[in-house]
């Protein structure tokens, strides 16, 4: 799996290189996480089959990381490896940020933050009114927590008991703007969700063994989870971890080659 | 007098009987939108988000995302009023939400300008994908919540909390998107009004037939999309149009039809009636309807003056 992260990495690079515009931090830092859910037998899906019944589902929240969903859908076989160059491009079915069904196995529109958990939640709801047992995944951004509407969310995913939803919150502790404690403090993170009735988990990011082990159990939880996965943005590129500049910024030709060069060392 | 939420209330319910992808959301505005019966019958298709109309709207995006059929009930100052980003995500994503925004209008009178959507025509009207429709009478309410189920993409239903008079003798055919209705004929001029307006457009009328004035009333409870035939019909058969509405004149029906005209070569003069870049106030209806011009006076007034009588 390391070395499916490593490619897949070198890939959001590449897009975002090519478009010269996108959000490489965010999308490096839960590559690990991603790489886990489509790779590592967490997520059941059918490439050929996009909207199999049985799929579970990924409900992506923050958008703006985009690319490291496409290209996990790509890998996965949903559509070819070669369209994520028109990542961003005009007439391209790779959105700046998601749209439902563009390209096969995007679950959800989501761009505008504190939206994806609300359709996570309807998502989980359906599923129950219908006795199936799929899992619903939200992957949320810590800086979307400063967003009403999530803990609108929360307080109903509790009130229905949603124990087929887990929420994973990428922990990278930077928005756009800055670090979230400063711009927004979020915490105590673990506290206000263990208060809205959930779960919580916290686990290293980019630890594949405790994210397969925390991922594999969620699955038989009893209770709607939340897990806050810490992670590392920009993780893989020396210059762009921890660096709040690369929250949406494309690198230029020197810093692609750089960042290019330090991601096939990591395979 | 009919109840337009009662009919929408009812619809839901026989909906709820013969199929069981619909579903109902509320915001904690169960009774007053006259969904009770749809949670005591179907409680497993029933979700109350508390006060929350932002998840109310991306709950039911997911649950259109599993293959439910939801339809959300608030008040439209609150839904679309807190959740327009929330039902853009939804238009962009052509779901199946129906959204009924009720006590629209300076007709919700005491509860005051807080309470009065006046704008929600407009925020909806402007959405990609949104078919936008107004019942006038509780016939024409539960017409409108069959066609909104048939309906493949979102669907904004305007709610009003007074009662209004059934107009079903005036009717020659069933609701359809995209359709208006003539409930009087007459060629002199022609009078366009959605929701509660269509009563007094049509009491407006008796007072200028007093007069020897003939007037056409159309009923345009389908605002997006318009029937442009009928409307570009009325300008041309007629020698002054006149559309009513309890909403800003800004971005509602007055605002559709005049965009429509204004792409023909029509020469028929035009005015618009309805609240005019103001907030309303506490109020019976009738007081504030006044104040604000939206009687069959002003209305007939207004026809008189276009004609130069």
């Amino acid at each position: 799996m390391r070395k499916i992260a490593a490619q897949i990495r070198q890939q959001i690079i590449e897009m975002i290189y090519s478009a010269q515009s996108g959000h490489p931090a965010g999308s490096l830092g839960m590559t690990d996480v991603f790489t886990v859910l489509y790779f590592g037998q967490i997520l059941k899906f059918k490439p050929q089959e996009p909207f199999w019944e049985e799929r579970d589902y990924l409900i992506l929240s923050n958008g703006h990381i985009c690319p490291v969903l496409y290209a996990c859908l790509a890998k996965a076989g949903f559509f070819a490896e070669t369209e994520l160059k028109t990542f961003r491009q005009f007439n391209s079915r790779l959105q700046g940020h998601p749209h439902l069904g563009s390209p096969p196995g995007v679950e959800n529109t989501a761009g505008p933050l504190g939206q994806g958990l609300s359709q996570a939640v309807g998502v989980a709801l359906g599923l129950k009114m219908e006795q199936k047992t799929n899992h619903v995944f939200c992957v949320t951004s810590d800086g979307e927590h400063q967003e009403g509407q999530t803990w609108e969310s929360y307080m109903l995913a509790a009130k229905y008991k949603l124990n087929n939803l887990t929420v994973l919150i990428d922990r990278n502790q930077i928005q756009i703007g800055g670090p979230t404690e400063e711009i927004m403090p979020i915490e105590p993170l673990k506290y206000k969700l263990a208060s809205f009735g959930f779960d919580v988990a916290e686990l290293d990011g980019h630890n594949f063994e405790q994210l397969v082990a925390n991922l594999k159990q969620t699955k038989k939880q009893l209770a709607p989870t939340a897990i806050i996965c810490h992670t590392i943005p920009g993780k893989g590129v020396s210059f762009m971890e921890n660096n709040f500049d690369w929250h949406g910024k494309a690198p230029n030709q020197n810093e692609f080659e750089q960042a290019m060069k330090e991601l096939k060392n990591y395979e | 007098m009919s109840s337009i939420r009662k009919g929408l209330g009812q619809a839901l319910l026989e909906l709820g009987q013969t199929d069981e992808r619909v579903v109902v959301l509320s915001a904690d505005l169960t009774d007053s939108m006259r969904v009770s019966e749809f949670k005591k019958t179907f409680p497993q298709r029933f979700i109350d988000v508390g006060v929350a109309e932002q998840n109310l709207a991306g709950v039911a995006a997911g649950l259109a995302l599993t293959g439910k059929i939801p339809f959300i009930v608030s008040f439209a100052v609150f839904s679309p009023g807190f959740n327009w980003s929330m039902i853009r995500t939804i238009c962009y994503s052509n779901l199946p939400v129906k959204i009924i925004g009720g006590h629209a209008g300076l007709a919700t009178g005491q509860d005051g300008a807080t309470h009065q959507a006046l704008e929600d025509l407009s925020l909806m009207r402007v959405m990609p994908k949104m078919t936008v429709l107004a019942p006038a009478d509780e016939n024409e309410a539960k017409e409108i919540i069959t066609a909104a189920y048939q309906h493949s993409g979102p669907v904004y239903i305007r709610s009003t909390r007074i009662d209004t008079p059934d107009l079903t003798s005036l009717k020659k055919e069933k609701f359809a998107i995209g359709r208006g209705q003539v409930l009087k004929i007459g060629n002199d001029v022609a009078l366009i009004a959605y929701g509660s307006m269509v009563a007094r457009a049509l009491e407006a009328a008796n007072q200028l037939q007093a007069q020897n004035i003939n007037t056409r009333v159309i009923n345009m409870s389908s605002l997006k999309p318009l029937d442009k035939q009928l409307i570009i019909q009325a300008f041309s058969q007629t020698h002054a149009v006149v559309s009513i509405e309890d909403h800003q004149k800004a971005g509602g029906l007055g605002s559709a039809i005049a965009e429509l005209i204004s792409q023909t070569s029509n020469q028929t003069p035009f005015k618009i009636i309805g609240v005019d870049d103001q907030f309303g106030q506490s109020g019976q209806t009738e007081e504030l309807y006044q104040k604000y011009g939206l009687t069959a006076d002003n209305i007939a007034q207004t026809i008189r003056n276009l004609l130069g009588h």
